[in-house]
């Protein structure tokens, strides 16, 4: 089922350099149950996108000028900021790479999450507390009657991250926005970080859409892929069909270009395939397809007239002139 | 280039650092007397041959950096020798001190810091060169061309600044610098972690070239597993300011000894859906190194402790040849 859909997306940032077309006509939906990926390089719109749905684009120098984004019968971009703060938190939830950007320094854990009970559940002070215990204990945090007395910087990074996740959760929301949850841990961490946000995802039921930058995060979590770049969807599939037959160049690229774990040991060494160039500017994008200046397969159409999605079989989707005929 | 084997270049050991130790002070006022340390290297010894390319890699805080340094003996050990192609550090005179300075050079993480935004690229390439009084007159100037182009710039971009060019570029830049002495060693600390990852394979490359084309020594820090295999002849894990497992990238990534080493590579993402996990997930966070564990430093996370890990710090065995572990299981 359809849970949210985003609908030819724009956002954009205005300043003296000119206007920035972070987003630029982005689609994508999110269905019940599911993880989905999306992933791009620095840049590429994927938190703009993120801070689209959550109302919290800053404002200014940002601002959504089109498209929509339709939940559950609405489209958020035309509600007030008091519906939104309805909604925000509670039924649609975000988790940022930096915990201290959701948690407040000055403020225990517990009142922190006992905050969001009783904001939009309504509870008691005593509930809210007990439930916010409860909430810790099914983020695996030890000892959680002592730990929701702490503050923020008393706990190891990858503590906070549980205790955001929890804050996060605590309203049972239906979607789960993880925008490079783990980037800044370390590995080990990750892994209970990934572990933790897989289970939680099953006993909550909450669709998640993870955003990162890194293909292996996003192979281990995700069932369906967005490849973003330069503010567009360039390529979208389930997973598995993402991996094995990737169709654009510049998802074939990334995949190349990144040195696997146990491949030399097992014999398969290769030189990296590099993407030549470096990520274009927003203030000068090329006129035809955004990757066209770095794409190994460039047409004279690519550099004239942008692909629009062609859409594949399996549900692929893909914007590039290769393949025009698909659909 | 090398196409996955160790080559067996001359054996001859241009580095030798004997039971490390870089402990740091905690003082509450300024001048007070120190109420701990920070155990941040705490007792490491390796070796780095000519031509060989060694990492070392761990989690943030094991002390990866700050051994690093005190090989360029940019910050002084607190005990422990480093034997630089074969003279002890701490007995050279100022002179060959100098000479040391060029011939080991450093890659930083971050291109965009580590260089003067006041400064072109033609001068940026020339400091070192003036510093130790080398390419004079006509020579500076093919050197820096031939600096530049040798990373894949242009030389006609040498006359612009830092901020014109893009986190890819600075990096070329930063390496440029550091080959601008023809230096034995080269010392990359996170050299692409700041990178996107359609940059990071240009400078990989460029780095598994220089190599070859130099017949560069190189240690290559980082807390990436998959980069560190690719790049690397031989692998030192660290864990806690201690070695707790040192092998040929082969034998480690095939046959890991240590339960940490087994989890580290057990834990990195793979981008393969269909590659199957089998993931040790480790309990808890990496200790505080003011305060380490005692016994082996990793019991308190460790999925096959024993009563005797909390006890006794585990000597370094041998397995295989050049394959060491420290661990009570073996
Ligand atoms: N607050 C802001 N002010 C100006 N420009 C911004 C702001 N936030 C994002 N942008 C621009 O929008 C683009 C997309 O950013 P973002 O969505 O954060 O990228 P990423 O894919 O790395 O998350 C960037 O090029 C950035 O310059
Ligand atoms: N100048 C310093 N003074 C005090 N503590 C330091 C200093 N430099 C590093 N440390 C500490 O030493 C430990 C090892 O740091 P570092 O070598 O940077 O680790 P890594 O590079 O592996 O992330 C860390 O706990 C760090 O906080
Ligand atoms: S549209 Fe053209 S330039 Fe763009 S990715 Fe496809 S082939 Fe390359
Ligand atoms: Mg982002
Ligand atoms: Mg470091």
């Amino acid at each position: 089922m359809e849970l949210l859909k985003v609908n030819n997306l724009k956002t954009c940032f205005f300043s003296r350099k000119g206007t920035a077309k972070a987003v630029d006509g982005v689609t994508y939906s999110l269905n019940s149950g599911e993880v989905l990926g999306i992933v791009g390089e620095s840049g590429c719109g994927k938190s703009v996108t993120a801070q689209s749905i959550m109302g919290i684009v800053p404002n200014p120098p940002g601002m959504i000028v089109g498209g929509e984004i339709l939940f559950d019968g609405q489209d958020l971009v035309k509600l007030s900021p008091k519906q939104m703060r309805l909604i925000r938190g509670n039924r649609i939830a975000m988790i940022f790479q930096e915990p201290m950007t959701s948690l407040n320094p000055v403020f225990t854990i517990g009142d922190q999450i006992s905050e969001m009970f009783v904001l939009h559940r309504k509870y008691t002070q005593k509930q809210a507390m007990e439930a916010s215990i409860d909430m810790l204990a099914r983020v695996q945090i030890p000892s959680p009657h002592k730990r929701v007395h702490e503050f923020p910087h008393q706990l190891s990074g990858g503590m906070r991250q549980r205790a955001m996740i929890a804050m996060a959760l605590s309203c049972d929301p239906e979607i789960l926005i993880a925008d490079e949850p783990t980037t800044a841990l370390d590995v080990t961490v990750q892994a209970q970080i990934l572990d933790l946000m897989i289970r939680l995802k099953e006993d909550f039921g909450t669709a998640v859409q993870v955003i990162t930058h890194d293909m292996g995060v996003i192979a281990e979590m995700a069932d369906r892929i967005v490849v973003m770049y330069a503010g567009r969807v360039l390529e979208e599939a389930n997973t598995i069909e993402m991996f094995q037959n990737t169709l654009h160049p510049y998802t074939q690229g990334l995949l190349k270009s990144i040195p696997l774990l146990g491949s030399r040991t097992a014999g398969k060494y290769r030189k990296l395939t590099e993407i030549k160039g470096m990520i274009p500017s927003l203030y000068s994008l090329p006129e035809g397809c955004k990757f066209c200046d770095r794409c190994p397969h460039v047409m004279e159409l690519c550099r004239k007239q942008e692909p629009q999605l062609f859409h594949a079989d399996n549900g692929h989707s893909v914007r590039c002139w290769l393949h025009s005929g698909e659909k | 280039m090398n196409n996955g084997k160790p080559e067996t270049k001359n054996e001859e050991k241009i580095l030798k650092v004997e039971n490390l130790k870089v402990h740091f002070p905690i003082r509450k006022g300024l001048l007070s007397r120190p109420v701990g340390y920070v155990y941040a290297v705490d007792g490491v010894s390796f070796d780095l041959k000519k031509g060989e390319t060694l990492g070392i890699v761990g989690e943030s805080g094991c002390g990866k950096t700050t051994a690093g340094m005190a090989v360029m003996n940019l910050n002084p050990p607190t005990d422990g020798d480093v034997w630089w192609k074969g003279k002890k550090m701490a007995d050279m005179t100022p002179s060959q001190m100098r000479a040391l300075r060029r011939d080991m050079q450093l890659i930083f993480q971050d291109p965009y810091s580590s260089l003067n935004p006041r400064m072109t690229v033609n001068q940026i390439l020339a400091d070192p060169m003036e510093v130790h009084g080398m390419y004079k007159g006509e020579k500076r100037k093919e050197r820096i061309d031939y600096l530049m182009e040798t990373v894949g710039l242009s030389p006609e971009q040498g006359t612009r600044y830092p901020h014109e060019f893009s986190g890819g570029q600075r990096q070329r830049i930063g390496i440029a610098r550091s080959l601008a002495l023809s230096p034995s060693l080269i010392i990359g600390d996170e050299p692409v972690s700041a990178l996107d990852v359609s940059i990071q394979a240009q400078i990989i490359n460029l780095l598994m070239n220089l190599k070859s084309e130099f017949d560069l020594s190189m240690i290559i820090i980082s807390h990436d597993l998959a980069v560190v295999e690719y790049l690397c002849d031989r692998i030192i894990v660290m864990y806690l300011g201690k070695i707790i497992e040192s092998a040929s990238y082969a034998s480690l990534y095939n046959d890991a000894k240590h339960p940490y080493t087994q989890a580290l590579l057990s834990a990195v993402p793979v981008p393969d859906p269909l590659r199957e996990k089998n993931r040790i997930i480790l309990q808890g966070d990496v200790p505080s190194p003011i305060d380490p564990p005692s016994g082996c430093r990793f019991h308190t996370r460790c999925p096959r402790k024993m009563e005797i890990c909390e006890k006794n710090e585990p000597a370094m065995k041998e397995f295989d040849k050049g394959h060491t572990a420290a661990c009570h299981l073996y």
